[in-house]
């Protein structure tokens, strides 16, 4: 047996030996160890060094409130975790640990002159070094940042678990398998309600499993558990454990994270490693205790300073020692009795040194029993030690002053500065706390959530009292649901009830401004950072935080906070209520990236959208990227050939032959019904009684503050049906704004809207060659005199009901050929072989981009930007000035829309022929001192195209009166010259858009 | 996750299934081109931010996809009462005073 496991005690079955490593040495442990339990079973305490200072550091608790041991925990590729507490990690055979922000060494340090250069990280350090001179920022003061910051290390690996997710809907979730817990769920679930009950530990019983000692209606402590956790079973009850209750949000959903794999040697197969469960409770029951407070004074958190619970939990629950000849150090009544079970298992206890100057009769007489010192009215100024406590130094209260110093030597400080109860699922559903004054804590008071809190978590003190509160509470929320509940009375034996008084950091004959007394392990925050923060002028106790960071490390302040207010509020001269609580925010525990993500990862972390001819393009070669949710063929590369050089193929083919293009992702909205074209002479800029059936139009989408939403063609199929086409990102914001509009400010008109974005394969055929193509697949004639441009019909394309538009988006002529989607592919390979003649080219959204900004088509979203309005793009055109009303007329003529100098759409064409970069800025002067300023920026530019030279398109202040204007593009190696011209490069006659009279296109007969 | 009350499906549903959209009760003129230009920004920008009952639109984007009407508590996230697009505001004395239906 190692050295400091007491034979008899604890759960932890030694039988059976388990090897695990830390830093790289090997130990041994048996099953119901933690990390924590079994070093410190060998007598190691030092686990990891502090996050600013580096200082050595060891467990000061036993459970998830850990601060200090943090460890990074390997089980082979990939599976790397760092800031795990090791106090809540099981040992399991093979598993390697390692201390953290450790340099060279646990051991040896250098980071550690972080601690001699005290001064220098003292509270709001950040705000005061890192001030000047701006040119340290670069080089010094990152760096130096970015390698302080930072608890652990990263995994640098994928993630090769995964993660489950789930949902449950119950009438009672029990937070907590404390006595207050399992009294709750037993009385809860008496009448059939469905009741869950969760703890984060391996094992239910709460406090009970570190007080073996207590017997509950005449039933030993741990045999009690046994038989309640086969009744709560045999009652339905749902027992979970290693579950922790992450975060309590609106109308009573709890988020738990089930830990099922982390405490397992070997992984099994296809078990998630964490379950996130969305928990929707008709009643909640909070049952999760109180946490223990350390005492603040210098040298607190040397390793083998610990909290005197957690020694006693170290000792009853896994069998182990923390230390031989412990001294003890309280405000508390409760650690009395953790130095009388240290004593009890063979610990030489070397005093008990309590700040107040009476305790109960019961205690001391305890004490004498067992050859303990005692020192009533002493104060605890500092320790000693390297890595490891060696002394602590006491000194005698009187009257207000410290007297002299006494040094009592020891291998552990067991403090206990009283119990906060543990609020913070509480204070997630923005209950009120209420202050305290004897117990010089918050309590819960009111609360909007379904919920109740009960036992140490209101303030309780004792099993007795846990319980029956418990069961009063059990049987409340049951008759909350409209059920009886049963609540049976408890007895409890050698029950340990205390009190206790609450401190602020402890009186001191040292200078206070050289004490590193602790508050906030975690982060590095003392006792004097706090003061200092009051001093500088912090008054709101978020602002003490901020400034200090107490309370902000991942512990999120479950010992640190009344600590660092009682500090705060003397500092302040107010009473705690006057200066606050900061808010406890979820997670409840440091919470996996990957139980939040469940199964949202890679190929299922977003939606990918193919359309029906998707598939054809990756056979073909394509090159994908994402348009919003769509995967869209971006360019068809053939041989070898570079980005470049495709698109330049594909460009080039199109213009002079034919391309055939994917266009089913364009949004596409069936306006149908007695208004619809009112409704459309409504939502668009653009006037549409006019437009005949069988024809198209160009639409343009405004808000109403008369900047561009979104654009498409529009198709008037009959009297009453439009075929609307949107971008491809906007679809679905299109048409909830139509939506809104036909609901909520004109739901007199009689029309329907629905998306069809989906039910069409849309295949658009642009070039010389297009009409030649297409005609022996239809009846309808494809002349210019039959089926101009911007015609549409319903008729049927190769065999298939299809509806045709003669639209372009190129220049060049062009049919975009709408099919039941599922006949989609079967059309393109139709189309695509015909094809073969001309020479047919596929092409993707490179080309489609270059091509229609050859021509000055605007891409929403990528000319414009949610500040143009028609009239900047150019388009004037298509606002219906004469209408009486459209979403954006009344925009449109804001004093600011009409002013001059707005920044207009236009071309601009490079002096020295170089490419402009997108996004770049654009100035008048390019003499003039910097900052300049900027008076637009390019917007689209390509230099892969069928025009001469590089185009480029910009917005520029007065662009439009600006023609055969010179402007200029700083960039970091040089300046770039380019004039400004229209938007139109290639064809400005649209003499290409027209099919010639000497091509013979007859339809077929039909 | 708040749970929201469709006052068309008449079903109380996770916020998943809903799109907020904005605050309620702000008419659009009907004669834009007879207001002012103050009257416009007025309806185009300004909101009341309100702390504590806010009257909002919501959607029910994942169902019926309807818009409707809510009054929340934007201090305490509960929802007093939701009701039809086009709906008066409800009195809000009566709706404090007795709880809501389904809408929490
Ligand atoms: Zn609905």
């Amino acid at each position: 047996m190692s050295q400091y496991r007491v034979s008899g005690k604890g759960r932890v079955d030694l039988s059976k030996k388990i090897n695990f490593t830390f830093e790289g040495k090997s130990y041994t442990g048996g099953q119901g160890d933690t990390v924590a339990s079994a070093l410190l079973s060998h007598g190691v305490h030092l686990m990891g060094r502090s996050f600013k200072y580096h200082r050595p550091r060891g467990a000061v608790a036993a459970g998830s409130e850990e601060p200090n041991a943090l460890i990074g925990t390997r089980r082979g590729p990939g599976r790397f975790e760092p800031n795990t507490r090791a106090t809540v990690q099981d040992i399991y055979e093979g598993l390697q640990t390692n201390a953290q922000n450790k340099y060279p060494s646990l051991k040896f340090d250098v980071g550690a002159v972080n601690d001699a250069a005290y001064m220098l990280f003292s509270a709001g350090f950040y705000y005061k070094t890192f001030m000047w001179p701006r040119s340290f920022w670069d080089k010094v003061y990152e760096p130096f940042i970015r390698a302080a910051a930072g608890l652990g290390v990263s995994p640098t690996e994928e993630d090769p678990d995964h993660y489950a997710s789930r949902n449950l809907h119950i009438d009672v979730l029990v937070v907590g398998a404390g006595p207050t817990g399992i009294a709750a769920a037993k009385a809860a679930s008496a009448e059939g309600l469905s009741v869950v009950i969760v703890d984060e530990n391996r094992e239910i019983g709460g406090t009970l499993l570190s007080e073996p000692q207590a017997v509950i209606d005449g039933i030993p402590a741990w045999a009690w558990i046994e038989q309640e956790l086969a009744a709560l079973k045999a009652q339905g009850v749902k027992v979970m454990t290693r579950t922790t209750a992450i975060g309590y949000y609106n109308d009573n959903l709890v988020g738990l994270v089930q830990k099922l794999t982390d405490h397992l040697p070997s992984l099994p197969a296809d078990t998630p490693r964490e379950r996130m469960w969305r928990v929707r409770a008709g009643q909640v029951v909070l049952a999760q205790g109180a946490l223990e407070k350390p005492l603040v004074f210098h040298g607190n958190d040397r390793p083998g300073v610990m909290l005197a619970g957690s020694a006693q939990t170290f000792l009853n629950r896994y069998g182990v020692l923390v230390g031989k000849r412990p001294v003890v150090l309280t405000a508390h009544d409760s650690a009395w009795y953790a130095a009388f079970d240290l004593a009890d298992a063979g610990a030489k206890v070397q005093a008990i040194v309590d700040v107040r100057d009476g305790v109960s009769e019961a205690l001391i007489a305890g004490a004498r029993d067992r050859n303990i010192p005692v020192r009533l009215s002493y104060t605890a100024t500092a320790t000693k030690g390297r890595l490891r406590v060696k002394s602590l130094r006491v000194n005698r209260m009187q009257g207000g002053t410290v007297g002299a110093a006494e040094e009592i030597s020891c291998d552990a400080v067991l403090m206990s500065g009283g119990w906060t109860p543990s609020l913070h699922l509480f204070s997630h559903t923005k209950g009120k706390l209420a202050w305290d004054d004897d117990r010089t804590t918050f309590l819960p008071e009111m609360t909007p959530e379904d919920c109740v809190i009960a036992g140490a978590s209101r303030g309780l003190w004792g099993i007795e009292a846990a319980l029956n509160d418990g069961a009063e509470k059990g049987r409340a929320v049951a008759a909350a649901l409209g059920k009886a509940g049963n609540a049976v009375s408890y007895t409890v034996a050698e029950d340990r009830t205390g009190s206790g008084v609450s401190m602020k950091e402890l009186p001191t004959d040292l200078s206070p401004g050289k004490a590193k007394a602790f508050v906030d392990y975690q982060n590095d925050v003392t006792a004097k950072d706090l003061r200092l923060a009051v001093r500088e002028g912090m008054r709101s106790i978020e602002h003490v935080k901020r400034y200090t960071t107490n309370g902000m490390a991942t512990d999120q302040g479950k010992m640190s906070n009344i600590n660092g207010l009682n500090i705060a509020s003397d500092a302040l001269g107010r009473k705690q209520p006057q200066v606050g609580l900061t808010t406890f925010r979820p997670p409840y525990t440091p919470t996996s990236f990957g139980a939040f993500a469940g199964y949202h990862r890679g190929s299922h972390f977003e939606v990918t959208r193919k359309t029906q001819i998707d598939a054809w393009a990756e056979e073909n070669g394509a090159v994908f990227e994402p348009v919003s949710q769509w995967r869209r063929a971006w360019y068809f590369p053939k041989g070898g050939e570079s980005m470049d050089d495709a698109v330049r193929r594909e460009c080039a083919t199109t213009r002079k032959s034919l391309g055939i293009f994917d266009a089913s992702t364009l949004g596409k909205i069936e306006v149908v019904g007695p208004d619809a074209v009112e409704f459309m002479n409504r939502m668009y800029t653009n006037p549409w009684t006019k437009l005949g059936v069988g024809k198209c139009r160009y639409g343009l989408l405004c808000g109403d503050d008369g900047f561009i939403r979104d654009d498409g063609v529009i198709g008037r199929l009959g009297q009453d049906k439009f075929h609307v086409t949107t971008t491809t990102g906007g679809a679905a914001r299109v048409l909830n704004m139509m939506e809104d509009y036909l609901q909520t400010e004109w739901p007199d008109l009689n029309v329907w809207l629905t998306s069809t974005t989906e039910e069409w394969s849309t295949i658009a055929l642009n070039g010389p060659n297009a009409a030649k193509l297409l005609q022996p697949f239809t009846d309808v004639t494809l002349t210019e005199e039959n089926f101009p441009h911007m015609s549409c019909v319903e008729c049927e394309v190769a065999g298939m009901p299809a509806r045709l538009f003669r639209v372009s988006f190129t220049g060049e002529i062009g049919f975009e050929v709408n099919v039941p989607a599922p006949m989609g592919r079967q059309l393109w390979e139709t189309l695509w072989e015909a094809g073969q003649q001309y020479g047919i080219t596929a092409y993707g959204t490179e080309t489609m981009h270059v091509l229609r900004a050859e021509k000055g088509y605007i891409i929403v979203g990528q000319d414009t930007d949610g500040t143009v309005t028609p009239y900047d793009a150019g388009m004037g055109w298509a606002v219906g000035k004469a209408k009486p009303d459209f979403v954006g007329k009344r925009g449109l003529a804001r004093p600011d829309l009409v002013a001059e100098g707005r920044k207009q759409l236009v071309g601009l064409v490079t002096e020295d022929g170089s490419k402009l970069e997108e996004g770049a800025q654009i100035v008048f002067d390019a003499s003039q001192p910097i900052p300049m300023k900027m008076v637009g920026h390019v917007t689209s530019s390509y230099d892969v195209g069928t025009t001469d030279q590089p185009i480029a398109l910009a917005l520029v202040e007065g662009g439009h009166s600006r023609m055969g204007e010179t402007v200029f593009i700083p960039m970091p190696d040089r300046t770039i010259s380019a004039k400004i011209t229209g938007t139109i490069f290639v064809d400005p006659d649209n003499a290409k858009l027209k099919i010639p009279a000497s091509a013979e296109n007859k339809g077929v007969a039909a | 996750m708040l749970l929201i009350h469709c006052p068309y499906c008449n079903e109380t549903l996770p916020e998943l299934e809903y799109a907020y959209a904005g605050e309620a009760h702000i008419a659009r003129p009907a004669n834009p081109s007879e207001v002012s230009d103050e009257e416009w920004a007025e309806f185009l920008f300004m909101r009341s931010n309100v702390k504590g009952i806010h009257y909002e639109r919501w959607r029910h984007l994942h169902g019926c996809g309807r818009f409707f009407n809510a009054v929340r508590d934007t201090v305490s996230d509960k929802f007093l009462t939701t009701y039809e697009a086009g709906a008066p505001r409800p009195d809000l004395d009566t709706l404090v005073n007795t709880p809501a239906e389904g809408g929490k």
